[in-house]
């Protein structure tokens, strides 16, 4: 899926722009746009994650952490420092992106396991200063009162404004992502995740890049968190845990990691499972999810995205 | 998932004067048997790590199934602990098996990233269907002898903990006359070696691999049987022990038994002294805070050789 | 022979390697001139891609040094060695399989052109004719290696030889001043090896120093200015293509491996 062409993704903004009214009319999906925020909160981080894992071939099973330091950075800036939301959100991004610096550069340049296990170690460890650092964050109880998202007067407090707002924001970062990885910076990623000592003789710095897109991927998940918080008014630690690290692979894993779509597609799928379709098992959507993951990795290794190749196969023989 | 159960059992609870020394020895003793368990789920992933490569990232799991399904037996069912106690084993043991029959054997295109994947993913079956079947509640054991307090040199120690380290040492002994004096402990640590070559004399790998599952998780299932008493046990306590068990594997040297002992121990000694001199809601912190460090610094730990850590063909 | 003194682009002074007990490679030295075509030649396991992982920086040598142009390099990893102008090939093929034939050979132009993260995500002008002009500079060496009207076809779709070429086409893409080819004609059949030996002197007509590690001797008598010969890690012999045939070394090196 390297030719990523314009009319999918003309197609696919024609339906985002119309679900909402589409929605409005139908009574048994009128609640939709809402998850449709969500959606597109989660499609940010997803398509991060995306790069890092189908591009640079690198595993990160704690960016739950970066999503929780763009809700809490914003959170805490706007709420106890009455600091503008997008400053705040700006600012997030930045912290997120220094973190991710300092952990990313040590971290990838271990290789497989160990970089599933430092990413996993320092997800819990930022989980924990969420829960301990009372005085910052709130503590277990969370912190409320986030202001909303306006700009010049304009005010997104509707559903429906934020969802145009949230996924305005998709389609920008959609574009650049996909330049990027059309371009050299795609190539040279591809190139690592192919074969790391040609990359290597060729000049390509691995550890630059891997660290590059990390940081990346670090940005797009806090800007993902400070528009939640913004969304919600209020944040508290446990939508930060390693549970929700480990939904962004069941993400990325379902909708298949080597295209950009499958971020699109799997964050898609999760998030109506989430909060739509699963409510009839309760609590034990967790073995849905262990299932799907398993499933998937087993019988489906390029996830959702990667059944028209194994279709054709079939219809080949 | 912040650790909500009392700790207070673990990290002192003596209501007489103590002294510092007294304090420092409490800690001290509660911090050898808390990283016996960790160096258990340390040995457990150094076994699968060494037949396959693989990190198992379930091998928490297996502690947690051994604590309840040892509370099913010995409680629920009303069965003597010589009874339950090998039951428990056995079943655990069954789970490892599924565990590589129905999640890493299927994987047709195995690489780090599926197979990390694959893990993880049964770690979340086996952990959705421990809330299932015993819900959230943390659940009890009683002490294989008692509750009475030891006082060693002012330190109050519950004798469960010598039981815990007890069974340290003779996990290590066990292993140590498996692997050296068995033939299947030796083709095991042949297929560790150079799995072609070992196929190549007639060694079934992929039994071997079985073998390392079933092993592991027999292991996992001793520590949670004897931690249990002390802690509680409930079905989310997996994950945390996993990730602590690694460090430990990783701070001695993955695929290093004495460094996962080692490792255990040190591990277990600094989040005890952590928790009760720095501070006790960071208490878990700790540990990850050392495994990252290692990751950093010294990936081989340390009885690892840097060369394996390096040229590592992950 | 010509009597000017070529320089030594290439110095390998004292290079020893040790795995963990085996010492793989042992006081080596010797020198490429610039602009001349150096053939190693040994037995199987006499240390030749080590030696060419140690010049190319995959790893640094237990001792030694290993001087490009005057200047140490055996310290430095494998992308910035190729920053400096020393490009090579893979014995087993290492072509990236997830891209087309033109797009392996871009990305060997990674050292010379390439747009940054953010101009490339903006799709600002200036990475779009970066782009372009790396484009162009693939096509010609495609052209150049013959393998011009396949340049869209995935590297793995090729056949060996032409896979073969490819890579030399990607080293060939970083404008080098040194090219390290690591086994260019092995699995070859005849008119393929004919090819690449064309290749290679093409190549070093344009003023490319070429240093090969290679069994194949045809190519090996045919191609080189010089040949060093390697056993058991250590030099044996070094010389015109002439001196090496006759060399007594060498040839019971070779006798005495077949036994």
């Amino acid at each position: 899926m390297l030719r990523i062409g314009k009319l999918p993704i003309t197609i696919f903004a024609v339906l985002i722009i119309i679900f909402p009214w589409i929605a409005d009319h139908i009574s048994a999906i009128d609640h939709y746009p809402d998850i449709m925020v969500f959606a597109g909160i989660y499609c940010l981080i997803a398509m991060g994650l995306s790069l890092l894992m189908g591009y640079a071939g690198q595993i990160s099973i704690g960016h739950a952490a970066f999503y929780g330091i763009g809700a809490y950075v914003s959170a805490i800036l706007t709420v106890r420092y009455g600091l503008n939301p997008w400053t705040g959100m700006l600012a997030g991004m930045v912290v997120a992106a220094v973190v991710a610096l300092l952990v990313g550069a040590p971290s990838l340049k271990l290789k497989g396991h160990y970089l599933a296990m430092a990413t996993l170690a320092f997800g819990i460890i930022v989980y924990i200063i969420f829960n301990e650092e009372t005085e910052w964050t709130g503590g277990p109880d969370g912190m409320s009162g986030i202001p909303g998202l306006s700009i010049f007067g304009f005010g997104f407090d509707s559903v429906e404004k934020y969802y145009y707002l949230v996924w305005g924001i998709v389609f920008i970062v959609f574009i650049f992502t996909i330049n990027v990885i059309q371009s050299g910076t795609g190539r040279a990623l591809r190139a690592i995740h192919s074969s790391e000592p040609a990359a290597s003789a060729m000049g390509v710095d691995i550890s630059r890049f891997k660290v590059i897109v990390f940081v990346y991927s670090a940005m797009l998940a806090s800007l993902a968190g400070s528009l939640y918080a913004h969304y919600l008014n209020f944040i508290n630690p446990s939508t930060f845990d390693l549970f929700f690290s480990i939904k962004l692979l069941i993400m990325i894993a379902l909708g298949g990691m080597h295209s950009i779509w499958g971020a699109v597609i799997g964050s898609g799928l999760i998030t109506f499972l989430s909060y739509e379709w699963l409510h009839y098992f309760g609590e034990f959507e967790v073995i849905v999810y262990g299932a799907i993951l398993l499933l998937v990795t087993i019988f489906l290794p390029h996830g959702l995205v990667g059944v028209p190749g194994i279709v054709k196969g079939w219809l080949r023989r | 998932m912040v650790n909500h159960h009392p700790h207070f059992l673990f990290y002192g609870s003596g209501m007489e004067k103590i002294t510092l020394a007294s304090q420092l020895l409490q800690y001290l003793i509660t911090g050898l048997t808390v990283g016996s368990i960790y160096a258990m789920v340390a040995v457990g992933f150094n076994i699968i790590y060494n037949v396959t490569e693989i990190i198992n990232f379930a091998q928490g799991e297996f502690v947690m199934l051994g604590g309840l399904i040892m509370v099913f037996f010995h409680v629920t069912l009303g069965l003597p602990l010589i009874l339950a106690f090998p039951a428990t084993i056995l079943l655990v043991t069954l789970a490892g098996v599924l565990l590589d029959r129905l999640a890493i054997r299927p994987i047709r295109q195995p690489s780090v990233l599926t197979l990390i994947i694959a893990t993880i993913a049964a770690s979340i079956l086996i952990k959705g269907a421990a809330m299932f079947i015993w819900g959230k509640d943390p659940y009890d054991l009683p002490a294989f002898s008692g509750r009475n307090p030891i006082n060693v040199l002012g330190a109050v120690i519950q004798p469960q903990y010598f039981w815990v380290i007890g069974f340290l040492i003779i996990i290590v002994i066990a292993l140590s006359i498996f692997f050296d004096r068995t033939i299947i402990g030796k083709a095991m640590s042949a297929c560790a070696d150079n799995a072609d070559a070992a196929s190549l004399v007639g060694i079934d790998v992929k039994r071997m691999i079985l073998l390392s599952f079933a092993l592991s998780a027999g292991i996992g299932a001793v520590a949670g049987i004897t931690v249990t008493p002390i802690s509680l046990m409930e079905y989310d306590r997996g994950v945390m022990l996993a990730v602590k068990g690694f460090g430990a594997a990783i701070l001695g040297g993955l695929g290093s038994f004495p460094g996962a002992i080692l490792g255990g121990l040190i591990i277990g000694s600094i989040e005890s002294f952590g928790a009760g001199l720095i501070s006790s809601g960071y208490k878990d912190a700790f540990a990850l805070i050392v495994l990252m460090v290692v990751l950093f610094f010294k990936p081989s730990g340390i009885f690892g050789d840097i060369e394996i850590s390096r040229i590592k063909r992950f | 022979m010509d009597s000017v003194q070529k320089e030594n682009i290439l110095d390998v002074q004292k290079v020893a390697m040790v795995f963990g007990g085996l010492m793989a490679l042992s006081n080596l030295n010797f020198q490429v001139k610039q602009g001349s075509i150096k053939a190693i030649i040994g037995p199987n396991g006499a240390g030749k891609t080590t030696l060419f992982n140690i010049i190319t920086g995959s790893f640094p040598p237990t001792e030694g040094r290993v001087r490009f142009k005057g200047q140490s390099i055996e310290h430095l990893k494998a992308h910035q060695i190729a920053d400096r102008g020393i490009s090579r090939t893979f014995q087993t093929i290492e072509l990236f399989d997830n891209m087309t034939v033109l797009e392996n050979v871009m990305l060997g132009c990674h050292t010379r052109v390439r747009a940054s993260f953010m101009a490339s995500g903006f799709l600002l002008p200036q990475s779009r004719r970066k782009e372009k002009e790396i484009q162009d500079r693939a096509m010609k060496i495609l052209k150049f290696i013959g393998l011009g009207d396949k340049f869209n076809d995935p590297a793995d779709s090729l056949p060996l030889g032409e896979q073969k070429m490819l890579e030399i086409g990607r080293a060939l893409a970083s404008e080098p001043e040194l090219i390290c080819l690591d086994e260019p004609a092995a699995g070859l059949n005849e008119t393929e090896t004919h090819l690449a030996s064309s290749l290679i002197k093409a190549i070093n007509a344009k003023g490319v120093t070429v240093l090969l590690v290679e069994h194949d001797m045809k190519v090996v008598m045919n191609i080189s200015d010089e040949i060093v010969v390697l056993n058991y890690g250590q030099k044996i012999a070094e010389g015109s293509p002439e001196d090496i045939r006759n060399n007594q070394r060498v040839v019971e090196a070779y006798l005495g491996s077949e036994a």
